[in-house]
Parts: C-alpha cells; sequence; structure tokens
C-alpha cells in the first residue's frame, strides 16, 4: 500500500474538523472510547452536538479557548492507502503552521464556505500551497447544503479561484462540492448534486497519482553518515549511509563527489536487508564505492552529466517564522540544507510579497512573522543546490537563529542570483 | 517500474534518516528501551541504520521495578544477543535516594515516578538526545509532536511553543543541559507496528500474544495479579485468556480478551479493534482529559 500526505487548511468555520471528522468516521478510524470522550467533553462544555473539532484539538490550551494552537497529524487508512493528515490552523501563525504542515504533503486540501466563497484566507491558502510545491491542490466547496447544492454557485467558486489560481504554479487543480455536515461527495457519490462529474473526495485520495511527483531524473545522494564498522567480518568496509534525494541510482553508475569532485564507480548499494538493484527516493539506503576517495557527511554524490548547481550564493523565497525577530539584511544564520550546515548571511531582501493580492513591496526592510521575501544568501561554505520547484529535497533550507537555537526561516531556493 | 515505496518501507526510511541525523549531530544519544513493543522496533531500524556498524549509543531502560518478569528477560536477551550497553535508570534508586516518594494505597503507581528518574539520568549521563518510541496516533498530546521535541534545561516540554519542522530537515541545536527528545515512529499507528512486526519477523515478549492469566477488574480492565498491585475488598480474581496490547508498569497497564496467539492474528485484531490501545490499556492516562499533556509538559515520555 501508498502511503499519502495531505495537508488540511481552512477555519473552524469552513468545516474543515468536520471534514476531518467525517473522513476519520466514515473509514472507521475514530476510536470509541475517543468518541465518548469527545462527547463527554462536548456536553461539559454545553454543546448540544459532538463537536469533532475536539479529536484534533487536544491540548488543554486548545480546548478551553476554543482553538486549534499547532499542526496535529491524524492517520486513516483504506484498503486502497494509507493516509495521514497534516491539520493545520488557519488563524494566528498560519503560515508557520502551514508551511510545517505542507512542507512534506503530497497534497493540499483548501476548504471554503459555499456561501462566503473565495476569501482571502483561501487565496492564502492557495498561495502557500503552490509556494510549496504540493503537487496536487483540492479545493473543496464546502456546505453545498446550504446553497441547495447549487450547480451555479458552485461553478461561480470555481471560475473565481480559478482566476486566481492561474497567477500561481499550481501542477494539478481540483475542485470538489462537498457538505462535510451531510456526507455528500466525501466518500461516497452525492446524489444531491447528479451534475457533478468527478469523483468523491476519499475517491481522489485514494487515486491521485502521486509516484511520479518525486524527482527520478536527477541523482542527488547527500551523505549522511559514513558507516566504518572496524570489525572482522566488515574490516574495510567503507560505506555511505544516505537518504536518496532524487533521481535512480544504480550498481555500477559513475559519480562524482561534491565539493571534492572527484569520480568513482558504485560498487554496491545496500540496506541490512541485502543488495538493491536500484535505489530512488525516499529509500534510506547505504553506498559503496569501488575507489577510496575522502568523503564525509554533508557531501553529495550525483552523476557527471547531471550536477546540481555548486555555490555560495543563494536567491530563495523565505517564510518568516519567528513572532520574536525579524529578517534583516545583514543578518546572520546557521543555515541547513540536505546534511549540510553552514552559516549564511541574508545579502538583500528584495521584496515581500503580498500573499493575498501577489503585490511585491520593493521598499521593504524587513520580513515579519508569516512574512514571505525574496531574498539573496551568502554562506561560508558552497551548497549543492537544485531550484525547489525541481526538486523539494535539494532545494529547501531552514534558517536558525544562533543565539535562540530557534527555526526562523523557510528557504525555498530559486537558483544562483541573477 | 513504478517505483512506488510501501507504506511500511516509506516508514522505515524516514526513521532511519531521523536516527542517522542523530547519531551525526548529536555528542551523546541514548535510546530509551523498556521492552515494549515499539521500543523494540525502533531498536530494530537502529540496527538496520547503523549496519553492518553497531549502534553507536547506548539503551537506557527506565525501570520502575514492577515490570513483568517476561520483559525483564527479555530486555537483558536482547541487549546481550545485539551486543549492546545498557543503563538502567532505576525507580527504586530514585526513592532510596529521597527524590521522590512512593504513593501509597492500594492503587499506588510508581508510572508517574518515571519522570525524575527519566530526567535525572539524562543530566547524570550527559545525555543530549534521547529516542523514544512514542507515536502521534496514541493520544491527543502526541498527536502534535515533533520528531524533534526540544525539552528545557527541566526536561519541560511547552507544546505552545514548539519548532517548526520542516521537510525532512531537523533542528537539533541546544544549549548545555537543554536536549532533544527524538520520535523516530512519529508517524507510525499501532497497526503498522504489528505489520512491520509480522514482515520483519521481529521477536516481541510472549505476553504480547494469548495466554492464559489471573487476572481481576478494575476500572474497566483486567489488570494482572502480580506482587505489585493490592487487590480490594470486592476485586475477584479469575483466570482469562488475555494478552497485552501495551507493556508498562505492571500496575497501571491493562490486558485485553484475546486470541490472537501469534503475530499475525495480532495484526487482525489491531485492524478491527475499536478501541485505542491506551484507551483499553492504561489506567494513567485516564486520570483526567489532559493526563498526558501533563506529565508531557513535566518531562515525561
Amino acid at each position: 500500500m501508498e502511503l499519502l500526505r495531505f495537508a488540511t487548511a481552512g477555519s473552524v468555520d469552513d468545516g474543515k474538523s468536520t471534514l476531518i471528522g467525517r473522513l476519520l468516521h466514515d473509514s472507521k478510524s475514530i476510536f470509541e472510547d475517543q468518541l465518548d470522550s469527545v462527547s463527554d467533553a462536548s456536553q461539559r462544555m454545553g454543546l448540544e452536538e459532538t463537536n469533532l473539532a475536539l479529536l484534533t484539538d487536544g491540548l488543554r490550551a486548545e480546548r478551553e479557548q476554543g482553538i486549534t494552537i499547532d499542526v496535529a497529524y491524524r492517520y486513516f487508512a483504506t484498503p486502497k492507502r494509507k493516509f495521514i493528515i497534516a491539520d493545520t490552523p488557519g488563524h494566528t501563525q498560519y503560515t508557520r503552521n502551514m508551511v510545517t504542515g505542507a512542507s512534506t504533503a503530497d497534497l493540499a486540501i483548501v476548504l471554503i464556505d459555499a456561501r462566503k466563497g473565495v476569501l482571502e484566507q483561501s487565496r492564502r491558502h492557495a498561495f502557500i500551497a503552490s509556494l510549496l510545491r504540493i503537487p496536487h491542490l483540492v479545493l473543496a466547496v464546502n456546505k453545498m447544503d446550504l446553497v441547495d447544492y447549487s450547480e451555479e454557485r458552485f461553478e461561480e467558486i470555481v471560475a473565481e479561484f480559478g482566476d486566481f489560481a492561474s497567477k500561481l504554479d499550481i501542477g494539478d487543480l481540483t475542485f470538489i462540492p462537498i457538505s462535510a455536515l451531510k456526507g455528500d461527495n466525501v466518500v461516497s457519490r452525492s446524489e444531491a448534486m447528479p451534475w457533478y462529474e468527478g469523483t468523491s473526495l476519499l475517491h481522489h485520495l485514494e487515486t491521485v497519482h502521486i509516484a511520479s511527483d518525486r524527482n527520478l531524473i536527477d541523482v542527488r545522494f547527500p551523505v549522511q553518515y559514513v558507516l566504518r564498522p572496524h570489525s572482522d567480518e566488515f574490516h574495510d568496509y567503507r560505506g555511505y549511509a544516505g537518504t536518496m534525494a532524487g533521481g535512480v541510482l544504480k550498481p555500477g553508475d559513475e559519480v562524482v563527489a561534491l565539493p571534492s569532485g572527484f569520480s568513482s564507480t558504485v560498487e554496491r548499494i545496500e540496506t541490512m536487508d541485502g543488495a538493491l538493484e536500484e535505489a530512488y527516493s525516499p529509500m534510506a539506503v547505504t553506498v559503496l564505492l569501488s575507489d577510496e576517495i575522502d568523503i564525509s557527511r554533508g557531501d553529495m554524490l550525483c552523476r557527471p552529466q547531471n550536477q546540481p548547481t555548486v555555490s555560495q550564493d543563494i536567491e530563495a523565497m523565505v517564510c518568516w517564522l519567528s513572532d520574536s525577530s525579524s529578517l534583516d539584511p545583514g543578518a546572520k544564520y546557521a543555515i541547513k540544507h540536505t546534511t549540510r550546515s553552514a552559516r549564511a548571511m541574508l545579502k538583500e531582501l528584495r521584496y515581500r510579497l503580498d500573499v493575498n493580492t501577489l503585490h511585491r513591496d520593493e521598499q521593504v526592510e524587513r520580513l515579519a512573522l508569516n512574512e514571505i521575501g525574496r531574498v539573496t544568501l551568502r554562506t561560508t561554505q558552497p551548497l549543492f543546490f537544485d531550484e525547489y520547484r525541481r526538486n523539494r529535497a535539494t532545494g529547501s533550507f531552514i534558517l536558525i537563529d544562533e543565539a535562540t537555537n530557534n527555526t526562523v526561516g523557510a528557504g525555498m531556493i530559486l537558483g544562483e542570483p541573477r | 517500474m513504478s517505483y512506488e515505496l510501501e507504506h511500511l518501507r516509506t516508514l522505515e526510511a524516514e526513521s532511519i534518516h531521523v536516527m542517522r541525523e542523530v547519531a551525526a549531530e548529536f555528542e551523546r544519544p541514548v535510546l530509551l528501551f523498556s521492552g515494549g513493543k515499539d521500543s523494540i522496533v525502533m531498536l530494530h531500524l537502529a540496527i538496520k541504520a547503523f549496519w553492518p556498524a553497531r549502534v553507536p549509543f547506548p539503551v537506557m531502560h527506565v525501570d520502575t521495578g514492577h515490570n513483568f518478569d517476561e520483559v525483564y528477560e527479555f530486555r537483558d536477551s536482547t541487549v546481550e544477543h545485539h551486543g549492546l550497553r545498557l543503563v538502567v535508570a532505576s525507580v527504586q534508586e530514585s526513592i532510596d535516594k529521597g527524590r521522590v516518594v512512593e504513593q501509597s494505597g492500594p492503587r499506588a503507581s510508581r508510572n508517574q515516578l518515571q519522570t525524575t528518574t527519566l530526567l535525572d539520568a539524562i543530566e547524570e549521563h550527559g545525555f543530549d538526545a534521547a529516542f523514544g518510541g512514542a507515536r502521534r496516533d496514541e493520544e491527543r498530546a502526541r498527536a502534535k509532536e515533533r520528531f524533534y521535541s526540544f525539552r528545557d534545561e527541566f526536561g519541560q516540554w511547552d507544546p505552545k511553543n514548539q519548532r517548526p519542522e520542516l521537510w525532512s530537515l531537523y533542528n537539533g541545536r541546544h544549549h548545555r543541559g537543554e536536549h532533544i527528545r527524538v520520535f523516530p515512529l512519529s508517524n507510525w499507528t499501532e497497526l503498522d507496528i504489528w505489520q512491520y512486526i509480522a514482515a520483519e519477523g521481529i521477536e516481541v515478549p510472549h505476553i504480547y500474544y494469548a495466554h492464559e492469566r489471573e487476572v481481576f477488574r478494575r476500572d474497566g480492565m483486567w489488570l494482572a495479579v502480580t506482587q505489585y498491585v493490592t487487590l480490594a475488598d470486592d476485586e475477584v480474581v479469575e483466570t482469562r485468556k488475555v494478552r497485552f496490547r501495551t507493556i508498562g508498569d505492571a500496575s497501571c497497564t491493562g490486558a485485553v480478551d484475546s486470541d490472537a496467539g501469534d503475530v499475525h492474528a495480532v495484526v487482525e485484531e489491531v485492524a478491527a479493534t475499536r478501541i485505542t490501545e491506551r484507551g483499553a490499556t492504561r489506567a494513567d492516562d485516564r486520570a483526567t482529559e489532559a493526563a498526558m499533556e501533563d506529565r508531557k509538559r513535566e518531562g515525561y515520555f
């Protein structure tokens, strides 16, 4: 069975918790004791109906204040796939939460209230999904029962959102009219909307093709850990352990090690279970080379004819994640990129992007929490990177405040500065 | 060739990646090993992550002294078989030193006391990273955990102030005295664990499989009759066919009625169950609605 990771974005008012509750409930992934405890809590809070949001809002403060503080992860399975939901709250710290939940997602569901149409928040969520290069976006137009299951209303929203989406870089966009409360088009096709010819949301989640979303072209193997057993049985063993970040690597392939530029041939690719005929993302493997060359953590293996950019100068989009500091030109940070760590200085803040209008503000002096901007960075050591839209693993980095050790920035590489 | 990776292999790769990151970036990691199924799977993943080299960190058992005999035997044979270094952090010693006070009464449990013993041991040995086998599907507070969970110098978890965690880039930076709890099994479910145990042929203590045992009813659970529990007057002992879904302190870990005598039967049983494993078997989580969150804030596993 394949694993699909998806993120949900939207506020409680959009019916996000109801939708998740329904997916979990109808796939029999809500357990009786969980439901009991949620219905007890709902009663204590004086609610008439069981509030399924309480299933995901697990922290004391969340229940007391009726808000969602942080990304919650939920798990369910159908006979076709296993699913991981990153349930991201839509209000304050929205970028911070959504990028956290979305960075590894194969698909994002953005909920829209059919009565309200495309709101500022819907645009923001769609923009972040496109910025993070989530390959598949589903716009779930919810509460169709409250607009009499009107095809006309649905088409209005599709047209309105389509205008905005055409300005974004979205690979696969699907619109589904649903009622999470009544169950229309969530698990099975709704009889109330015979005009809708697409599939139910769950069917879409079960069948959307994700295997080719990974980069299977550019071989990238960031060396994570060098295995040297020093035992009698494995006396001269020298294996490079790591996780495939792109391409398909096979024994016999000629490879180049960066930054040294030395080349060698892949002798074996193995795990404890034995030798592999090929390795691809996201497999965690060990690579053995036929020559003894000096390679350590942070180095990268790639093919001679297909190498990443090697540079100390990077241009990137950065989301600022810190509420206690801002991103300022001239400031220095620790940077983590693949298995490589270095320091980075912010050279230039080119513009701040208004996530609602996509307007570029070039007069900006700094980036604050939740803000997104285009920057150039200079690093203390060369990084080996690809454009983020080509490879999420070799095109992403985080910035860390060296005083507080907090993760303060998330970066998506555009390339070398022009 | 489809290049699709089966879900267990995807989860395995993710866990191995995290363990190698920790081994590369921390000075003194330790793997928390209780002899329960999750920590057994975690140890199995560690062995795979570093094969053919040895696991480059010790394992630590926070021992309440009230565990099932089968679990102690299993722990010792596992450690010996894989040539691991075992650190035992003893709750009894914490009691003897006056660091914690033993609860009294028929419902006394050492479960809560483990937090002090764990934090003292982390400090004493200077561990800067501690692998835990907790999974996000277990409990609501755990659903909010990161793979790398920052703990301050008091071992506290602050759920409102967690570090954002993006892609597979983990931030393990910390100041002296602080540490990171690392949860490589974050994305595994109980069913994934059992499917993996079956697929890999991993050995687990026999009490995970159905067996006849003397038990009594308390708080809607079957508790085993051991030297660590005191029966109330109205509690009646009976022999039933049961198995343990979780293994923890014998005083607060309930058994469930089961005929699942081998791993495949357990996989089927877990796939069909309608009650969560902690809901079915853990008295400690029933204390209050936020029992786990409160314990985690103090530094619990």
